[in-house]
């Protein structure tokens, strides 16, 4: 993560104090869109009981699935267009917006279709239950993928940038970092008590595993702005 | 000297943890407590008179006889489902038609015909279900202990009461026949006995013809009271081609013509029982032809046990009495029999299950002592290796103190026998190695403590960076969980494919992977310690990726553990001779020749990359005519083998003769391969030395020849840089090739070299003795530990003049990997799945009484992977400076880099590679001493984890199934890793020793 080695110089006091201030606005910004994509998660849970007849979360998990990814990508467009965390935008042509919504489109499935292999790598079985590992392939690029594409674009070169050390430059990227890789680790996570004896309904795969990535999601959601908070002292990005 | 401390160093902790194992399972695999005392007939079972009242009838014991003779027909393996009859299916489902099903067809037509004089019962076995346990088990009553299952080539004979001596001391004549195991178990107990050999699980038929050769004349003659007869056939079978072969159709007839005649031949006062001794995977037997009484269950009951609580006793004789009151009172009243039969059957089954409760309980007293010592011992053994191989690194490490020890515990065991011998006590060999072990391990400490330890803070002590520790964890954690530990070989993937991912995030991570110019500037203070990238980003990513590939299709070959019957096994792991369609048997060994001829190829492509193969030293001739010699005397022994039965009748002696000297020839020809590259490791092409022009002298701040090591030191790397120059002068001359020299990879590869032919040379007879088509995970085996090995070495930083370091995750991933190819070649840590047949490489005619060669034989199959892995070892410090030439080649391909390089100092610009650690003998044994211990210590916790969980979870359930088999298969892999360990670096070393040599008469000869 970033570490706190520099400290502010003297002569950019003002400066700083500046940078502090719009930082804590960021950071209730960013605790907001948080909140809104818990409570996202948590709609999905329980809106689809009004309409849907036998509708819970393990039994027709698929459906939950299909929802739960639908929601949150849905949350986190509508956050994107409303907050417009990055304004770095110049050109805004109507035919570039198209190609680009057309490029993130094609990003995010070739994303699904890379988490498929790499799951099926992992050990999900190739043939069987391909439509749950897709879906779970799904599920967890609507947690990972998408707020990637939101804030930085289709630019890989920018992806790679924030997923290595020292590559952050703004809050939301930090944030962006916590709740992919706390996503990820939910997911690991889930699969782990998948060979126990406890015959329970949600140790099958990937029912375990996509509640990991939920839990995942959602803890990295909460994390993220108390941690950036906690640590916005030490926090200085080239760009803010 | 610093050689010979490294290695007995290693070969001291080495024996702390055997040490330890053995202290351990002395106190936790106890041997059964055997009770001498044979109960009689004078002495009724519990309280009071038996309401049987038997007593004084003629030829009663106990109770009066209901036959007067028995004719026990047991029937190996046979499994229950055996002898259900064919049209047997589900309602609903098409009928199947299996070769075993319905064979057994007079079985279930005296069922039919005569129902009241047959039953047939399925019975359900303990574990471990060999045989010579199950005979133990049926003739005793007794629950055969674990530590049994490792004695089945040298059985003992039975001292508890058992039921051939009950009918010997009454006065029966026991007359036997088949399965030489029962020699061994009842010496002299027969009086007249034909026994056949037992072991050679090839032979269908010697055991079974022998036995009907002698079976109905001997019931003709009447000479008898009771009859046994094993038959092995089916067990054979099953061991060779599986039940699902034709050939088991065969036998199983034979057997049902075999119940057939007997049955014929039967009289009125005798009982025919046909029982299987355990099946194949679920065990099953049956009896049959009159009628069984529910007190047969008890006749070999011993009450006479002194260990047994009185109380807990007390209470089941009472259960005992009641039960058989109410049977008794069952059988006067047959009104209402069919309403109290439930109860009686309740009653009695709840008598035997608390009797078995309280023998497991009597039986199986752990020694907590011992256990925990050993543990300790075990924990203390880690911990060293944590401590030395922290210290082996730090600057002025001195090799002396590493042979304290070893001093220490030799005082140590003398001084300990020497007390012993004069309070004249028993030597326990046990004992006594723990002494020792603990002796030399005090003085040890408290030197290291002393000389290091103190001044540093105890956080450098536990160097594992946290995701490898964590992971690390997890994989301990397993340990702990019996469906976890049951489930390892799908756990083992994924956590490696974790640690696959986890090292190529990290390398992206720490940007060694993207060129710097496109991150953002990273902020003062940190842009100095990030080195430029060796390889670019895909570079990693096609690794990793590529080693998920291999983890996943090697988990293909996966063999399931009993416990999970919706499992399947993969049915690439059966011999391809048990297979039926020609023309996937054909295919298949294609394939299978197709992967020993690409792992040929691939080990022949690497030597010559990297030059040596032009050597003309003897092991690369034997690399480049007797490798492809012992692929071809494996494809052919290969193909007698799946095709023997097929041969033509004459042909048959021809067969099974190349079937023998085959495996031999191929085992002696690996065998000289290994004698030959210890005699020459050296494999470089020498074309110096005929008086070439010397452009450069060599600079000695001494003339003479060099006396002292010091001297070579400094030497030898200038000589060796001023022959690189003198090749490279002569290649530019002859403008054959780039700006690198090939002598260079000849001299910069020699370790690697010698230790990728002597893991080539071990493959083989090791691959020989696995069926046909793990080859293909063989070559699976290579692909991947190559492709983690570049994985590792893009990651592993080169420091030129040292000290040289392996990085934890390196062996962490080297050890995981070494367990999942353990479970990939088709093994699992419990008995029953251990591969029999490998002890018939090489010896299709069994062993005769020589025990310790089909060990070796069935061991070296079973721990392959860890012999291979662990010989390999090095590799992982090798690995690194052997890459260092493909990232200098990349970076030099842009043209615009040729200045650049120029003004590079002169050993950047050309790759020292291994002789780099040359340049730093001091560094280079320190880092060899480091991985050893490091290993050492990831499989310390291993064995340490496995132990802790049988000794913590030693009342649990599964601990005879689970964690017992866990523990002693993980102990043994940890014995065979430890000693491909010391053989991996001894062979370094060796190699070491003749680059010195070498290079000392290299240096001669340029004086002259």
């Amino acid at each position: 993560m970033v570490g706190g080695s520099s400290s502010p110089l003297p002569f950019r006091g003002r400066l700083a104090i500046q940078e502090n201030t719009m930082k804590d606005t960021d950071i209730k910004r960013l605790l907001y869109t948080h909140l809104l994509c818990i409570f996202s998660i948590i709609l999905s849970v329980f809106i689809p009981s009004l309409f849907l007849e036998n509708f819970s979360i393990l039994e027709t998990h698929l459906t939950w699935l299909c929802i739960c990814s639908g929601f949150v990508t849905a949350v986190n467009l509508v956050l994107y267009l409303v907050v417009k965390p990055n304004t770095s935008s110049k050109r805004s042509s109507l035919s570039h917006k198209v190609t680009r919504f057309l490029k993130c489109c094609i990003y995010f499935l070739m994303s699904c279709f890379s988490f498929h292999v790499i799951f099926v790598l992992y050990g999900a079985p190739l043939i069987e239950l391909a439509l749950e590992t897709f879906l779970f392939a799904v599920i967890l690029s609507a947690f990972t993928t998408v707020p990637c594409l939101c804030l930085l674009g289709p630019n890989l070169k920018a992806w790679l940038r924030v997923f290595s050390r020292n590559g952050v430059t703004s809050i939301w990227e930090n944030s962006l970092q916590i709740t992919t890789i706390s996503s990820f680790v939910g997911a690991w996570l889930g699969a782990l008590p998948i060979p126990l004896d406890w015959e329970r309904p949600w140790q099958v795969w990937p029912i375990s595993c996509t509640l990991g990535a939920t839990f995942g999601y959602v803890a990295g959601l909460v994390i993220s702005p108390l941690w950036i908070y906690w640590n916005r002292k030490q926090l200085t990005y080239k760009n803010n | 000297m610093q050689k010979a401390s490294v290695l007995l160093f290693l070969a001291w902790v080495c024996f702390l943890f055997y040490a330890g194992i053995a202290l351990f399972t002395s106190g936790f695999l106890l041997t059964r407590l055997e009770l001498t005392n044979h109960s009689s007939c004078q002495e009724p079972p519990g309280p009071g008179s038996l309401p049987w009242g038997s007593q004084g009838k003629p030829g009663a014991c106990w109770m009066a006889s209901r036959f007067s003779r028995v004719v026990l027909v047991l029937i190996d393996a046979l499994r229950f489902d055996f002898a259900q009859p064919q049209h047997s299916h589900v309602p609903g489902e098409p009928p199947v038609s299996l070769p075993f099903l319905g064979k057994l067809s007079s079985l279930q037509r005296i069922l039919e015909i005569q129902p009241h004089h047959a039953r047939l019962y399925r019975s359900q076995v303990d574990p471990p279900t060999t045989t010579m346990q199950r005979l133990k088990a049926l003739t005793t009553g007794s629950l055969p202990t674990f530590i049994d299952a490792g004695s089945n080539f040298a059985s003992h004979a039975i001292v508890e009461d058992n039921l051939i001596k009950q009918l010997t001391s009454a006065g029966r004549r026991v007359v036997f026949m088949g399965d030489d195991t029962w020699k061994d178990l009842f010496p002299g107990a027969f009086s007249k006995a034909f026994f056949f050999p037992s072991f050679n699980v090839r032979d269908l038929d010697t055991v079974d013809n022998g036995i009907l050769e002698h079976l109905y004349p001997t019931m003709d003659s009447g000479e008898w009271d009771v009859l046994i007869a094993h038959f092995l056939g089916v067990d054979h079978c099953g061991h060779k081609h599986g039940p699902h072969h034709p050939e088991m159709a065969k036998k199983l007839s034979q057997m049902d013509q075999v119940i057939q005649g007997l049955v014929e031949r039967l009289e009125n006062d005798t009982l025919l029982v046909v029982a299987g001794d355990h099946g194949m995977t679920t065990n099953g037997d049956h009896g049959g032809d009159s009628e069984l009484e529910v007190s047969r269950f008890l006749h070999t009951y011993s009450a006479a046990t002194r260990d047994l609580q009185a109380k807990e006793l007390h209470q089941l004789q009472n259960l005992f009495s009641k039960a058989s009151a109410d049977y008794q009172w069952l059988l006067q009243s047959p009104r209402g029999a069919e309403a109290t039969l439930p109860t009686v059957i309740a009653e009695l089954q709840q008598f035997l299950r608390g009797a078995r409760a309280m023998c497991i309980e009597s039986w199986a007293r752990f020694s907590l002592v011992r256990m925990a010592g050993g543990t300790a011992l075990l924990a203390a053994s880690c911990f060293i290796c944590l401590l030395a191989s922290q210290w082996a690194i730090s600057p002025g490490f001195p090799f002396r103190p590493l042979l304290i020890p070893v001093a220490w515990g030799l005082v140590g065991a003398i001084a300990y026998a020497g007390l012993l011998g004069t309070i004249e006590l028993k030597l326990d060999l046990v004992l006594l190695g723990a002494v020792a072990a603990v002796s030399s391990f005090l003085p040890f400490l408290w030197k290291a403590w002393a000389g290091w330890g103190s001044k540093r803070p105890l956080a450098t002590l536990f160097p594992i960076p946290g995701p490898v520790l964590l992971l690390l964890l997890f994989r301990l954690a397993v340990f702990f969980s019996d469906s976890f530990v049951v489930a390892e070989a799908r756990a083992t993937p994924f956590l490696l494919g974790s640690f696959i991912l986890l090292l190529v995030v990290q390398l992206h991570w720490e940007g060694q992977l993207l060129p710097p110019k496109l991150l953002t500037m990273p902020r003062l203070g940190t842009s100095a310690t990030t080195n430029p990238p060796r390889h670019n980003g895909a570079y990693a990513l096609r690794l990793g990726i590529g080693l998920l590939l291999c983890t996943r299709l090697a988990g293909l070959f996966h063999r399931c553990p009993e416990e999970t019957p919706v499992c399947q096994s993969s049915p690439w792991l059966s011999p391809l001779a048990s297979m039926v369609g020609g023309r996937a048997k054909n295919l298949w060994y294609g394939a299978c020749v197709a992967a020993l001829v690409a792992l040929l190829a691939a080990v022949r492509l690497w030597l010559r990359r990297y030059g040596n193969l032009k050597s003309p030293e003897p092991p690369m001739l034997f690399v480049r005519w007797g490798l492809p010699l012992m692929a071809l005397g494996t494809a052919a022994y290969w193909a007698l083998a799946s095709g023997a039965d097929e041969a033509p009748p004459r042909l048959r002696v021809l067969v099974s003769g190349a079937s023998m000297v085959l495996p031999r020839a191929v085992a002696g020809l690996a065998a000289s391969g290994l004698a030959l590259l210890l005699w020459k490791p050296v494999t470089v092409l020498v074309k110096a030395g005929a008086g070439a022009p010397r452009t450069r002298t060599v600079l000695t701040p001494f003339s003479g020849p060099p006396t002292s090591q010091a001297d070579l030191d400094y030497v030898v790397p200038q000589i060796y840089r001023h022959m690189q120059e003198e090749f490279r002068g002569r290649l530019e001359r002859a403008k054959s090739q780039g700006p690198l020299t090939v002598a260079a990879y000849q001299l910069g590869s020699v370790y690697s070299a010698a230790m990728v032919t002597a893991l080539t040379l071990l493959a083989f007879p090791l691959l020989l003795l696995h069926a046909e088509r793990i080859s293909l995970v063989f070559l699976l085996l290579f692909l991947q530990s190559f492709l983690l090995l570049h994985l590792l070495a893009a990651g592993i930083p080169i420091t030129t003049p040292g000290p040289f370091t392996v990085p934890w995750q390196a062996v962490s991933a080297w050890a995981l990997m070494a367990t999942q190819t353990f479970y990939s070649t088709g093994h699992q840590p419990v008995f029953p799945a251990i591969h029999w047949h490998a002890a018939f490489v090489g010896f299709p005619e069994g062993h005769g009484s020589r025990t310790w060669l089909p060990a070796l034989l069935v061991g070296a199959n079973t721990f392959a992977s860890h012999l291979l892995f662990a010989v390999g070892c090095p590799l992982l410090l090798l690995w690194p400076f052997l890459c260092e030439s493909q990232g200098l080649r990349k970076r030099q391909q842009p043209p615009g880099n040729e200045a650049d390089s120029r003004v590079r100092p002169e050993e950047e610009e050309e790759p020292l590679m291994e002789m780099r650690l040359r340049d730093g003998p001091h560094h280079f044994y320190a880092a060899l001493l480091q991985l050893g211990l490091k290993y050492l210590f990831i499989l310390g916790i291993q064995i340490l984890a496995c132990a802790l969980a049988a000794s913590i979870l030693r009342r649990h359930l599964m601990v005879w199934k689970v964690f017992a088999p866990k523990f002693i298969f993980e102990a043994v892999g940890f014995v065979v890793s430890s000693v491909g360990l010391l053989l991996g670096i001894a062979l370094v070393m060796r190699v070491d020793g003749a680059v010195s040599s070498w290079f000392r008469q290299l240096f001669l000869a340029q004086q002259r």
